[in-house]
């Protein structure tokens, strides 16, 4: 999984199927110091998060379509939770 | 599947109880020509592979394929020792301990 | 897998049910030459083995991590499955 900010938001009328209901998100990749860290990438957000929150991003399409829920769907990152706090030592 | 140099071995008391028993070994993926190819990583070893010799490993979920009924967590893993490999930019014979035969074969 | 370092944690109080309760840490992949380089970027793996900060510890990744224990059928790709005691390189 990694860390990412929600920028901004998808609104797609014609899609696959297992999409519907789902809520499309998009999510920049960040280092735990806020560093912008690869491409953004579309993720489908099942714990209700909003823009400009830090959220923990799946990578991976079977765990992702476990997120989604819907059995076999065209899925690749999902969002999997809203992160309260980073405790970083390094 | 893609060939790798055994570089080292790892020990582990606190880990996966499905790995008891296992070794695990760090690989360093190699070209044809012998040369390092990107990072090293551990790998599952289903052949009684050592350091110094050259093995194909596989990546993904097949790698707890040798394993099988046990559950085990592995994204990559050594199922194979290699003997020997020639390639049309050359080849190598089988690495052993100590460095001997990493060089490609004199043509 | 890969050798990585805890770096740090991450607490999410809204997050999928099926990683409730479950420890989230933050690590970095380490060069298993020079275990002090920490390279690559930063992972949220689910902690397995009751890891901490500091430790260097074995991620497995992909799918396969759904095959560590207690993760069957969880939405995640990345799990601490051992604390690495002693990397023996022969080079």
């Amino acid at each position: 999984m990694i860390l990412a900010r929600v920028v901004g938001e998808v609104v797609s009328s014609h899609k696959r199927p297992q999409f519907e209901g789902a809520k499309l998100l998009i999510v920049q990749p960040e280092t735990p110091t806020g560093t912008k860290a690869g491409v953004a990438l579309v993720a489908i957000d099942s714990v209700g998060a909003g823009r400009g929150e830090l959220v923990i991003a799946v990578l991976e399409g079977r765990a992702a379509q476990e997120a989604l829920g819907k059995g076999l769907a065209p899925v690749d990152c999902a969002i999997l939770g809203i992160v309260d706090e980073v405790d970083l030592h390094e | 599947m893609q060939l790798a140099r055994v570089i080292g071995d790892i020990v582990a008391t606190r880990k996966e109880p499905a790995y008891e028993g296992i070794p695990l070994l760090v690989i360093q993926p190699i070209a044809p020509d012998g040369s390092d190819l990107g990072r090293p990583l551990v790998a599952l070893d289903a052949v009684g592979a050592g350091v110094g010799e050259t093995v194909f490993f596989v990546r993904g979920k097949e790698a707890s394929f040798p394993f099988h009924p046990k559950q085990v967590p592995a994204d990559a893993g050594i199922v194979g020792i290699v003997d020997h490999w020639t390639t049309e930019a050359g080849g190598g014979p089988r690495a052993r301990p100590g460095g001997q035969g990493r060089s490609p074969h004199a043509t | 897998m890969v050798l990585a370092r805890i770096v740090g944690t991450v607490v999410a109080t809204r997050k999928d049910p099926r990683l409730v309760s479950n420890k989230l840490l933050l690590a970095r992949p380490v060069d298993p030459r020079d275990r002090t380089r920490l390279e690559g970027a930063y992972l949220v793996a689910v902690d397995t083995v009751d890891a901490g900060v500091g430790e260097t510890v074995l991620i497995v990744s992909g799918s396969s991590a759904r095959m560590a224990s207690g993760m069957k059928d969880c939405p995640v790709d990345a799990v601490v499955v051992g604390i690495v005691d002693v990397v023996d390189l022969s080079e």
